[in-house]
């Protein structure tokens, strides 16, 4: 269960999250959308840690911890994952050995027992088949010279292997191809369980018919505006965001 | 944030034990008077029984080097070297070991902590190691397997009894004995190192290897290595270096000499980990060492490797003399520096043949507040038509208190020569290690795998058995570089 409540952020000294309140109970899925600006990759920064976002008040609870005390690399341990609207490129680092290294340390910090290489590639090649991707997408290294879609995919292969309790997806969909789409969306499915919850943000109502989201909220300006089912994503695709700052 | 002041604690804490090669042997060892004259000289090379001719070599050298002024010109900082306040010579008393059997079981443990076992059942499969401490060779591992071949790896005190007409020919072939001060005084004072002889034709059927310890107060290390590679003969070697942890600064001044003859091929490879001094400067080895090959025959190769992560300071240039057509130089660095360390580092490649080629890759990365500077130069000489060199400096930033600095000499003579020189300078991205930490590495780990990609054109370079062991090193030399 996530729990956000009354969360403000600020970068330097611009205000950019003005009292979020959200939750997120486990086995769900919420869409979060709105408008360029609103704050929605700020608040996926926030919730896992990035340096430079001063949070000055509210709280973020995330299976009964305060999430915001904690550095990125304990909430990834404590199960979030962040899949990026930008993913960073790592020159030189490939991209087997950087998701295994991260694999192992989630691993290690649970208590659970490490993957030797071989097991590791056992495991990454089936993810990798189920998100038809080809294998020398391990070889490579990491986002360095990956299509656009590419790189959204890779985000979805390391949420699959690492096996998030709560997973933000920022933008995924964005420059997908409708075969990719339906991929990543499998790729989301494939995790839902009662212990599994995801805020998925989006700008089209399009990814929601694959991923079906229990609620669907609209950030903002830095506040969530409303709050309702599905029907709000095709009521948004319809009218747009006009006069929803207001409200 | 309070997240962010507990990695700095634990940082910290993993910092302060980071150098775990730092501890001493405890073993009986003869030294000689401290301080540098004429009798010292002629004292060590009385102890190795050498023959005349090497002991009026070392008198010359210890001439000229009198004459010799240090050099001014490298990036570094130190106090004054008051060179008759050291030791020359240190090794464990009693009469050399004939065998493994008879090497002190004090020393064979201390190789064993330090990951290097000696005994042939437990070695490395494929390496075979010759152990330095102090002055001199304490074990020489698979002789046999290699003379089978034809091979000769042996203390270079041992060369100069039992070949000494190679020894003659080629040692100060390559570097003069009066080709710069620390040359000199290596000349003058070198103690032992290894010989490297392959025959013609030979492949050398393994990995050879060379494990420099400097273990006694107070003492100089003046190593001498020379390999030739004889026609069509190739071989690849790979030395590493330790020191215990002490608070005063202990010289290192080695020279290497490699000759590669027609089509023949040498791989030289350094892991260079000599203590580096604590977070605040204090201590460490001056590690000042002239490494050189020639390339003296037609499409011969020449390939220096090295991964320098220790030493207070490092003055280091392994350069390629590329005198036969067509011949080769090569040149893959990567030198970090942290907390107060320096390095002023490079290479020289000097084109003589026609067609002869020279790759340059140096990887510098510097943390705290550590200067670390790529010094290099490629010379072209007016008959080596059809030359070509291409040189790439990157330089790695870790914090604002660090310095970075390139430069690098080109000449060229010849205008049909083709000389191509990149640098480029970065930090590492905030972006990239927030990456890094989101996937749950630690921000120390996540340093290191971006340091490791950064240097990877130069990791590849080095012999698999130790690629790893350079990496795990990159990493734990960074430890307390960040939070
Ligand atoms: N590092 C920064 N410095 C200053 N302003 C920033 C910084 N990062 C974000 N902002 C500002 O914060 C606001 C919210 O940005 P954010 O990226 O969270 O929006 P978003 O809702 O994700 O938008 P989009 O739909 O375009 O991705 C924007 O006005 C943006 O310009
Ligand atoms: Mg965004």
């Amino acid at each position: 269960m996530l729990e956000i409540k009354n969360l403000s952020a600020r970068i330097g000294d611009k205000e950019i999250l003005r009292g979020v309140t959200l939750s997120v109970p486990d086995g769900e899925i919420h869409a979060i959308m709105g408008p360029n600006g609103a704050g929605k990759s700020t608040l996926s920064y926030v919730l896992s840690g990035r340096d430079g976002y001063e949070v000055t008040g509210g709280e973020a609870i995330y299976n009964g911890q305060d999430i915001l005390a904690l550095t990125p690399e304990a909430r990834a341990a404590a199960g979030i994952f962040l899949a990026f609207q930008y993913p960073v490129e790592l020159p030189g680092v490939g991209n087997a050995n950087f998701m295994r290294t991260a694999l192992n340390a989630v691993k290690r910090a649970r208590g659970e027992a490490e993957l030797d290489a071989v097991a590791f590639l056992k495991l990454a090649r089936a993810a990798l088949k189920k998100l038809s991707m080809q294998d020398d997408m391990l070889k490579r290294n990491v986002n360095v010279g990956f299509s656009g879609g590419e790189k959204k995919r890779n985000e979805v292969l390391q949420m699959a292997l690492l096996q998030p309790g709560l997973a933000i997806l920022d933008e995924t969909d964005s420059g997908l191809d409708i075969d990719a789409l339906k991929i990543v969306a499998e790729g989301v499915n494939a995790l839902r369980s009662e212990t599994f919850s995801a805020l998925v943000i989006t700008h089209y109502q399009r990814l929601l018919d694959y991923i079906v989201p229990d609620k669907v909220h609209v950030l903002a300006a830095g506040k969530i505006v409303r709050s309702g089912g599905p029907e709000l994503a095709l009521e948004l695709e319809a009218r747009g965001y006009a006069g929803l700052e207001a409200a | 944030m309070s997240a962010s002041i507990e990695t700095r604690d634990t940082v910290e804490a993993l910092a302060a034990d980071k150098y775990k090669y730092g501890f001493t042997t405890d073993i009986a060892m003869e030294e000689f008077p401290k301080g540098l004259n004429e009798d010292i000289v002629r004292l060590i090379s009385a102890k190795k029984n050498e023959p005349e001719w090497l002991l009026a070599w070392r008198l010359k050298a210890f001439t000229l080097w009198q004459k010799l002024e240090e050099p001014v010109w490298a990036h570094i900082k130190h106090p004054p070297i008051v060179y008759n306040e050291l030791y020359y010579y240190a090794a464990p008393s009693g009469p050399a070991p004939k065998s493994l059997d008879e090497v002190d079981p004090e020393l064979l443990n201390m190789y064993e902590k330090l990951g290097i076992p000696l005994s042939e059942r437990a070695a490395l499969a494929g390496v075979a190691v010759d152990a330095v401490f102090d002055s001199v060779s304490v074990a020489t591992t698979f002789r046999e397997t290699l003379a089978k071949s034809g091979v000769i790896f042996c203390p270079i005190s041992e060369a100069v009894r039992e070949h000494p007409e190679l020894v003659r020919k080629y040692l100060g072939s390559v570097v003069p004995i009066g080709d710069n001060f620390f040359a000199a005084l290596n000349s003058a004072v070198f103690s032992d190192g290894s010989f490297v002889y392959i025959p013609k034709g030979v492949r050398c059927p393994m990995e050879l290897s060379t494990y420099f310890r400097i273990n006694a107060r107070n003492t100089g290390q003046f190593e001498r290595t020379l390999i030739i590679a004889e026609e069509g003969a190739s071989v690849s070697y790979l030395e590493g270096c330790t020191a215990p942890q002490r608070d005063e600064n202990q010289l290192h001044a080695a020279v290497v000499e490699l000759v590669a003859l027609d089509d023949a091929k040498i791989k030289y490879s350094t892991v260079q980990n000599w203590y580096p001094g604590d977070a605040d400067g204090k201590g460490g080895i001056y590690n000042f060492v002239t490494k050189r090959g020639a390339c003296r025959g037609r499409n011969s190769k020449i390939s220096w490797t090295q991964v320098e992560t220790g030493s207070a300071i490092t003055w280091k240039y392994p350069s390629c003399v590329l005198q036969g057509d067509g011949s080769v130089g090569e040149f893959y660095s990567v030198a970090l520096t942290h907390n107060h360390q320096q390095a002023d580092t490079g290479t020289k490649m000097i084109h003589i043949g026609k067609n002869t080629t020279s790759t340059i890759i140096s990887k510098g990365i510097s943390a705290g507040h550590s200067n670390n500077t790529y010094r290099g130069l490629v010379k072209i000489l007016p008959q080596a038509s059809g030359a070509r060199n291409y040189t790439q400096c990157d330089s790695l930033l870790i914090g604002d208190q660090c310095g970075a600095h390139t430069v690098p000499y080109i000449e060229s003579r010849n205008a049909s020569a083709k000389v191509e020189h990149e640098a480029t300078t970065s930090k590492i991205a905030e972006d990239q290690l927030f990456y890094c930490r989101s996937r749950g590495l630690s921000e120390e780990d996540a340093v290191g795998l971006i340091v490791n990609g950064f240097c990877k054109d130069v990791l590849k370079e080095l012999p698999m058995e130790f690629a790893v062991e350079a990496q795990k090193l990159l990493a734990v030399s960074l430890e307390g570089s960040v939070g």
